[in-house]
Parts: C-alpha cells; structure tokens; sequence
C-alpha cells in the first residue's frame, strides 16, 4: 500500500506515492533525485543525511517520508541563493573543511540548524554540537574553523 | 620552482561538494537499473548444506536469487591476491562461497530486483541450513594445536611465515647490551569506515559486449586487470571500463578487489540489465577488509647511556579468513622495514607469522604496516628512557640518524632518502614550549593532577614504489604511474593522472603541478583521474604515493611539451632552440633578451594543431604522456608532542594540547598537506582511545555499527598546531615525499605514550590501545588510586 505525501523541498512542491515504511531520506535521493543528501550508516550516528525540515536540522534516514507529509525541507541542493553560495558553503571551501566530501553535506546543514539557534557560538558549543556528524577525513579542525568563520561572516552581513 | 607549487590553491573540486553534485556511484541510476542485495553469513564458521531459494524467486519484483555454485558455472575465477610473499598459503576465496562460511559477513546468495527494498525483502526469505562450526580468532591464539582450521588444508591457520634483518647482529646487541626493555603488545583490529560505504554498478551492451563498471576503488585500473585476467575471464580489458568517480574516503579500505565487484557485473551480464549494489553500514563493517590486528613481543637493547644496539620482534598478524588482495604485504615488507625507525643501530630481527582466523580479512588501513611498526619502535624506546631514567626527546636524540650520513642504509632493507631528525625536534619542543610544559606538569602533578606528556616520532616509506623492487618483493604489478597532458588548440589543458583522488584534492595539486610547469594558469588545467576510458593506465593512490610518483608523471609529461614548444617556436621564430627561453611566469617562449620577441602558449598550441608550419618531422598535435618509474622510494618523517589530563574519578582522558612538526619535503599545497596531517592525526587518534573491531570467541563482531565502534568525533580534540620542515626528497625531481598516512602513524605512540606518562606514579609500563576509560579507570582502582 503506497500513501501519496507532498512537501515542500528547496522551495518547490513535490509529490509522491510511497510506502509507509519508506525513509525521507530514500525519498529525497530516489524520488526526487536529491542525491546531495548521503547516507553514511544504517543506525542514525553518522549525520550525512542531515538536513532542515521545518527550521531545524533532521537526520533525514531517522525519518519516515509520511512523517514529512506538509513540511518544509530544505536540502544542500537548495542552500545556495540564486547561484550565491551560503556563507557555509563559502567558509567550508575557504577553510578546506572538506576533503571526500561525503560527510560535507551533512555537516553543513548541521551547521546551518546551529547557526540558525545560535548565531555566535564558541568553538567548544560547535564541537558539541557537530558531535552527532562523523568526519573521517579531516579532523574536524578545518570544520569548526568553517563554522567560526561563517558565523563571523554572518554577523558581519547583519 | 614555479608560480603555483607550494601556494594554498583553494580546491577546484569543493565546489560540486558544498552544493551537493557529488558523483559517487551511489548516485549512479541508470534506465532499467536493477538492485543487487547480498545475503551475509550470519556465523563466523559454518558449512552450507543447503540453500532454499523458492519463496526469494517467487517474491514479486524479484528478477533471480544466485549462489556460489552459479557464478562458478558462469565462469567467474578466485579472488586473486597479487602481493605474495614467499611459500605463503594462499586459501581459496570464491566471490559468493559455493559449500562454507569463513566469518559473519561472508557472502552467501545475491538477489536481484526492481526495488533496493524488494531485493532486501527478498533476502529475508532465503533459507540456508547452516551447520554451524567451532569458530578459532585470534592471531596467536588460532596457530595453537587444536583449534578449528579456518581451511582444512592449511595446517595450524599459518599462511606465512616471513623474516628480516640482520640475526647475527641482533643477538650480539643483545648479548653485549647493558639493559634490555622487554614489551608485548596489542595493534588492535582497526576498521576503517570511510564515510562512504562501497558501492558498484555495472552496465553491460550485449550487442557490443561492452561492460561499465562504477566502482568506489582507489585504483580502477587495477580492478579492471583483476576482472579482466582473473575473476570475469568472460570480459575482455579492453571491453571493460572501469569508473571509480567521486569516492567518499578509502584510508586503504578501497583498495581491494571486493566480491561485489564481481557479482555485480556479473549478474548484470546474466540478467542483460544495469545493476546496483550499495553496502549498508553493517555490510561496511562485515565485510571492508580491515586493519592491524598484530600482536608482538619484543625487546630493545641498549647501553647504560641510552645508545640502542639492537630490537627483536616477533609479529602474530590475524590475517582475518581469507587473504585479501594485498594483505601479505602488510605485516611483512611494509611493516619490518621500518624497524629502524628514526634510529642509527646495527642489530634488529623482525619476523611476522601471518594467521588465518574466523573473521573478516584484514589488509592495508591508512598507514598499512607502518603504524604496526612505529608503535612497536616508539613505545619501546619510550619505556626505555623511563627504565633508564632519561628524558625521552633526549633518549631519541642520543641515537637519531646524523643529518649529514644521508641517503642512509638500514639494516632492514631501506636506503633512507633525506631528513633532519634533530632539526624538526626542534622546531617541535620550540613551538610547544617542551621545557615550559613540563615545568607546568610538575606543577600539575603536585597539585595531584593525572597530566601526562608524550612524544612520538617516525620515518615512513612512501611513494610506492620502484617497480623491480616492489616486484622482488612479491607485488604482482608494477608501481609507476602514468600521466597525460593535453593541450588544446586554445591553450586549454587536460590533464590524465593514474592516481585516484578520493578525498586528497588531486584535482587542485596535480593541476597545479602542471600549471606550474606549463607556466600557464591552474583554472587552465582540468584533470581527469579515475576512469579507464580516459585515462590510459594507472596504479592508482595508496602508500602515499601520489604526488611522489603520479605528480612526477605528470610533471614529466609536461617537460615533454615544453620541449616540443620550444622547437616549435624556434622553428616558427627562424632562431636556434638554444637562444630560446621558456617563460614559467606566462607560458611564452622569448628570444633570450628580447622579450618583445616571442610566441605566447596558446599561439603555439593553435599553431601545433593548424600544422601550417611545422619544423620537418614533427606531427601535429600537442599532447603527450609519461611513465614515472620511481627510483626509491621518500621517507617523510615526523615529530608528535601531545599532553593529556587523565580524570582520576572517571578515567576519561582529555588531550590538552597536540603539536604536530612533519617532514613530507617538498610541499605542493600547504594548505592540502596540513589536511592530511590533520586527519592522519585524528585517525591515529581514534586507534589510541577509542577504535577496536572487537570479536567475541565465536567470531561474533560486537562492534559492527557506529555505535558500538567508537570514532572521534569533534568534541574530542583541542586545535591541534601543525607546522612542517623541508628535507627536498633526492628521490624525484620534485623533492616531495608522501604525507597522507604520517599523521596516522605517529599519532597512537605519541598519545599512549602521553597517557603513560600521566599514570606513571601508578607503576604503570603499559596499556594496550584503545585507551577506554574503563580501562583507564579499572587501572587507577587496581594500582592503588
């Protein structure tokens, strides 16, 4: 039995028929063809699917796609403006807070959920909160790097 | 040096990354794709009686369910194993097992269907009667008399057995030492999950017989061999194209010819359809070959005054069920020979046997044999200053190899190329204040603080490696690598490298390089890595190699266009080559002293391909290759002080401060290298605190998820102070030297050896990796905290 779901992703209305058990993450990358959004582990510890459904930051493979019938999604796909880069994404490519680049999405709309709740953190609080993304290529240090400098960009630009 | 080696170019990939166009093959979907799900032993040992597939054919959206015995009717071949080390047993591994389970994961049937969730549906209704068997794990443990043989016909699970050094001089150190440290340990079994987990498609043309295959390898141009002339015999190389797009991290884990990369295009032929297989996590941790996995016994000798005469090792490496592809070499040849370490000394033996067990194979992780080596070498020497009571900087001062006796020789095979051992200590206690620090922690200490110093050093063999020697050593191949430039009629350039990027920003270096040589700019270049098609041959990217050797390719390949526009120009111009001049700074060729006079780049890239006027005997075009043959291999080195806290109420250990001096030579991207160290180091770190693939008596994996196979996370590191020296490497024209697996084999000593340090009023010489709080905490409860 498919049950028909419609959201809003990256501005745009989108429909589908699913199965009740199918993963909004599976939704996104297979229905819509939103391959930005990774997926890392099988047991919601690897944050590669993270991304903002209704204004905060969501492991999207910890989420039935019925349950994000009528919300609001924002995917990597959609971070950028009108071809303008997030200050995230900017501050990640000048910091060199990506290497693979597999975590990268996941990490940035991480970012972007604790940008949104707390414009100016301190380096221990973006720590903290990235505790819930795995990295393995860099370290992490170019990523909180990227995570301070953007959130010195956006206060910059307010 | 030109204008773009040695600058911070931004990474020209980032881009695609940050706005999510990544291309891994997970995101391959092609018309009529098929997906492929793979039925995983549930027992580390068990022999298959039978296998019921009637209810997984009959499901609705399944195309076929095949078995072992299927694919070896079809024509598949073993899994092969092309480094060899000498009379080692080499066990049959067939991509799906026709008749017995070897560990949990070992590949038992493959489905296919319409639907990922289908296919996975359908392996639910699979039945096989299994006829379960006393399982053996362990690497020394496993050879003793009785345990279960993991293969009937290798006798007490010994596949190999492999020495070297110098014995005579080893026993006379020994013989003739003033004191003897004494050590046992653990390299624990390390698993190293990439973020991305393996992946392959396949697409096969039956009219044409033209096969594709998507696979997350670090080398597609091996695997094409390997299914080529050993595993899809049915496939013709030069029908076969090999992509290994996007890759999301290998650290040695996708180096390997895997069974998938078999069964999919296999059945993928059979069914005349495009197929798909994605591992999920748990399949990573079933069945990516793994890493480590040694125990060894050892002891050092030295004299009363800290000079070292002589090391003695003996290795037991759990190999894991099969031999993976190139897992001989891992204990052995890579690992042995750098029992020198850092140190000028006559006397060292190291022998490894290498075992078979009840668990899934272990092969090359970031480091691969290295970091086996190193944390042997600088944890014994560290006990060692604290039996004999001297500083330990001070204990690996006394017997650095001199700067000025370079190219060195060890006793164990190598011919060090360059380094300055003395000179990056010291830049390492300048930057962390070494004497300041350890004031500090006496002051700590008094105050009944749990703070612990530590040092770590060590040289590595990187930029695999000359092709005559790595074949003497038992690598089937050769380890050169190939490059391309083609320059386009407007100057443009394409650059092919054999070396694969999966995370180490090939795409910015290497056309740095070129752009570099070529005088021109780096948006000019675009390089083109990781598919068979395109690029003509390659060894791919292991034992940080690339640079070394796939960057000198190219850097040889760009020479030969300089040469050919010079003649060029001299032929254009009426002038003799020799009054010309090559500019590095704009591309052009000048008349010597009379600037005004000269041809820029793209005019004689348009004037190569017009052919109007060409000097006699040169065709047309403007694009050539190399080969680079390396002629040794580099030996970066490196220099690691960590201070940790340890609490003594929970046993949690706390890194304070992390200073990091390396030595990869010369440097094509600061910015790319510091990375590498940084990650290196992050890695290295997990394997120090928190990293063990644990397996319980019956072969059960207990950490098969990342919840129960703890990794860093951001929270667990201070910002770590990275700065470098620079010894050029004599060994290419270059002067580079590897750096992508230095972080992760200087790290685990350096911290251990911290955290050591900071138990010391416990009594305490040794703890084996991972240094878990529990462990921790159980220590301080015993010894009296």
């Amino acid at each position: 039995m498919t049950h028909t779901i419609s959201m809003t992703v990256n501005g745009n209305t989108c429909t589908g028929d699913v199965e009740a058990r199918t993963l909004l993450v599976d939704f996104l990358r297979d229905h819509l063809n939103l391959t930005g959004t990774n997926i890392g582990c099988d047991t919601s510890q690897c944050g590669s699917c993270t991304i903002m459904m209704d204004g905060s930051a969501v492991k999207s493979c910890t989420a039935l796609a019925v349950q994000a019938n009528g919300s609001e999604i924002i995917t990597i796909e959609g971070l950028a403006n009108n071809g303008e880069l997030h200050h995230l994404q900017q501050a990640f490519w000048d910091e060199h807070g990506l290497q693979c680049g597999y975590c990268t999405p996941g990490m940035i709309m991480a970012s972007v959920g604790l940008l949104d709740q707390n414009p100016n953190p301190s380096e221990s609080e973006i720590r903290h909160c990235l505790e819930g993304n795995f990295c393995r290529c860099t370290g992490y240090q170019n990523i909180v790097k990227a995570v301070q400098s953007a959130s010195q960009a956006m206060e910059g630009g307010a | 040096m030109g204008k773009h080696i040695g600058k911070s170019v931004k990474r020209v990939e980032d881009p695609r990354f940050i706005q999510g166009q990544g291309k891994y093959v997970a995101n391959i979907n092609l018309p009529d794709m098929a997906h492929v799900a793979i039925l995983r032993s549930p027992h580390a040992h068990a022999k298959i009686n039978s296998i019921n597939m009637s209810a997984a054919k009959a499901m609705d959206g399944v195309i076929d369910v095949f078995v072992g015995q299927d694919l070896i009717d079809g024509g598949v071949g073993k899994m092969p194993v092309i480094w060899q080390v000498p009379d080692n047993k080499i066990p049959d591994r067939w991509p799906l097992v026709p008749d017995k389970v070897r560990h949990v994961g070992d590949s038992v049937a493959a489905v296919v269907a319409e639907d990922p969730y289908i296919a996975a549906d359908a392996l639910e209704l699979i039945e096989v009667d299994y006829e379960v068997l006393e399982a053996t794990i362990g690497a020394k443990a496993t050879t003793e008399d009785g345990k279960p043989l993991v293969h009937d016909e290798i006798e007490n699970n010994i596949s190999f057995k492999w020495g070297l050094g110098d014995r005579e001089a080893c026993d006379k150190a020994f013989e003739e030492a003033d004191h003897v440290v004494k050590l046992d340990l653990i390299n624990q079994r390390m698993i190293a999950n990439a973020m991305e987990p393996r992946a392959c498609a396949a697409q096969w043309t039956a009219a044409t017989e033209d096969m594709t295959v998507w696979t997350t390898s670090q080398n597609p141009h091996i695997i094409r061999f390997g299914l080529s002339a050993v595993t899809l015999p049915m496939l013709d190389e030069h029908k076969l194209r090999v992509i290994s797009p996007d890759v999301g991290g290998g650290f040695g884990s996708k180096i390997f010819h895997y069974p998938e990369e078999v069964i999919v295009p296999w059945i993928a032929r059979e069914i005349n359809q495009p197929c798909k297989w994605v591992a999920t996590r748990s399949e990573s941790f079933m069945t990516d070959s793994q890493g480590r996995d040694h125990v060894q016994n050892c002891k050092l000798a030295l004299k009363s005054d800290g000079t070292i005469t002589g090391l003695y090792a003996e290795l037991h490496a759990d190999m894991g069920a099969y031999l993976s592809s190139i897992a001989p070499l891992i204990p052995t040849v890579i690992c042995i020979t750098l029992f020198s370490g850092l140190y000028k000394y006559p006397g060292i033996w190291g022998e490894t046997t290498g075992t078979l067990t009840n668990t899934v194979p272990v092969d090359a992780y970031r480091g691969a044999g290295r970091p086996e080596a190193s944390y042997l070498i600088e944890r014994i020497v560290d006990v060692a200053a604290r039996e004999l009571g001297m500083d330990p900087i001070e204990l690996r001062r006394k017997n650095f190899i001199p700067k000025d006796e370079f190219p060195y020789q060890t006793p164990v095979a190598f011919l060090y190329d360059s380094g300055d051992y003395h000179a990056m200590f010291d830049k390492l206690e300048e930057i962390a204040d070494y004497r300041g620090m350890r004031a500090a922690q006496a002051s700590a200490k008094e105050d009944g603080r749990l703070v612990g110093i530590g040092v770590g050093g060590s040289v590595e063999a990187s930029g695999y490696g000359p092709a005559a020697t790595v074949g003497a050593l038992g690598f089937y191949g050769g380890m050169w690598e190939h490059g391309g430039i083609r320059v386009h009629p407007t100057g443009k350039v394409t650059a092919f490298t054999g070396s694969h990027s999966h995370g180490q920003g090939h795409e910015t270096t290497m056309a740095q390089i070129v752009a570099d040589k070529l005088g021109i700019e780096v948006a000019d270049v675009d390089v083109v890595h990781g598919d068979t098609d395109l690029v003509t041959q390659g060894m791919g990217t292991y034992g940080s190699r690339s640079a070394a050797v796939g960057g000198e390719a190219l850097s040889n390949a760009a020479k030969k266009i300089r040469k050919k526009l010079v003649t060029l120009a001299a032929h254009l111009m009426e002038v003799s080559e020799d009054d010309l001049v090559y500019d590095d700074e704009n591309g052009s060729v000048q008349v010597k002293g009379v600037p005004d006079k000269s041809k820029a780049f793209g005019e004689l890239a348009f004037a190569a391909y017009s052919g109007h006027s060409l000097p006699e005997g040169m065709d047309p075009g403007l694009e050539t290759a190399a080969y680079y043959n390396p002629g040794n291999f580099t030996f970066p080195s490196s220099a690691h002080l960590v201070q940790v806290e340890v609490d003594k109420d929970t046993g949690e250990i706390e890194i304070q401060k992390y200073v990091a001096v390396e030595d990869c030579g010369n440097v094509i991207n600061p910015m790319v290298v510091e990375g590498q160290i940084l990650g290196g180091i992050a890695q290295g770190v997990g394997q120090a605190l928190y990293e063990h693939g644990v397996y319980d008596d019956d072969g059960q994996l207990v950490t098969g998820s990342m919840l129960d196979y703890t990794m860093p996370r951001a929270d667990n590191f201070p910002m770590i102070e990275s700065d470098r020296i620079e010894t050029p490497s004599p060994s290419n024209s270059l002067g580079v030297k590897g750096v992508g697996e230095m972080g992760s084999i200087t790290s685990p000593p350096a911290v251990v050896n911290a955290v050591v340090d900071a138990l010391s009023d416990y009594g305490v010489k040794h703890i084996d990796m991972p240094l878990t709080s529990e462990k921790i905490w159980n220590l301080i409860q015993t010894n009296g905290g």
